[in-house]
């Protein structure tokens, strides 16, 4: 009893997310929700704003410079943590260059 | 890796190996790249020396403190950068309007600051990649 009602939730589960997929726009297409005002000024404007032939350069480095700033301090954060456990701190050196 | 056939490959091929992370970097407003594949490149390279030659070897060309001291500059230099558009009177990291030298498109100095931007996170994905694995061989 408890199986057949596992099998039956999963079965509902796994129909909806089919249908939701059903619903999803078909890649490519001109009528996609993604294509909106947005990518239209990118491809328009890019190279009057940055005169950089690459839009994706463009865009990382020059309208979402901030956004790149963060994703360098999370390299940063990164290499602070595997330093902090990684490392031996001044102190243990010290202890160790007695021994 | 004491290989005799490695050791060789690697002295004859780190040389191209650096030269392309460098080409992908400079050329990352022109061509598909930028910092983060040309940081990439060139801090395998060191790496590819570290596997084969040794880690004195790799810690003679750039030691721990040099690449933890790019490490921490290149994002000062980022700030740096976007301070410029505050002093200019525009927003943080403001491009054309802070003055920066535009040039002609298509050209290698031109497009403002984001050559420099994208050479501050080249030296910095390097630095990193370089660092982290350094780290973990002194350890053993």
């Amino acid at each position: 009893m408890k199986k057949i009602f596992f099998i039956m939730t999963l079965v509902l589960l796994w129909g909806l997310m089919v249908a939701s997929i059903v619903q999803m726009p078909t890649s490519g297409d001109i009528e996609n929700p993604s294509y909106n005002i947005t990518t239209h000024y990118y491809i328009n404007k890019s190279i009057r704003d940055t005169n950089a032939p690459n839009i994706v350069s463009a865009i990382i480095n020059d309208y979402r410079a901030f956004d790149t700033l963060g994703e360098a301090t999370v390299l940063f954060i990164s290499i602070i943590a595997g330093s902090s456990v990684m490392k031996n701190t001044y102190g243990n050196k010290k202890e160790k260059k007695v021994d | 890796m004491d290989d005799l056939i490695v050791r060789t490959v690697t002295k004859w091929i780190v040389p191209f190996i650096q030269v392309y992370g460098i080409f992908i970097i400079l050329h990352g407003h022109i061509s598909p790249g930028g910092g983060f594949s040309g940081g990439a490149v060139l801090g395998s390279s060191i790496i590819l020396i570290t596997l084969s030659l040794g880690y004195k070897k790799a810690s003679g060309i750039i030691s721990h403190n040099t690449s933890a001291l790019l490490e921490s500059g290149s994002i000062i230099w980022y700030v740096l950068i976007g301070i410029v558009g505050i002093i200019s009177g525009n927003n943080f990291l403001t491009n054309r309007g802070s003055g920066f030298y535009m040039g002609e498109v298509g050209d290698v100095i031109s497009s403002g600051m984001i050559p420099l931007i994208t050479v501050a996170i080249g030296i910095k994905v390097a630095s990193t990649v370089i660092t982290l694995f350094h780290t973990i061989i002194e350890e053993d």
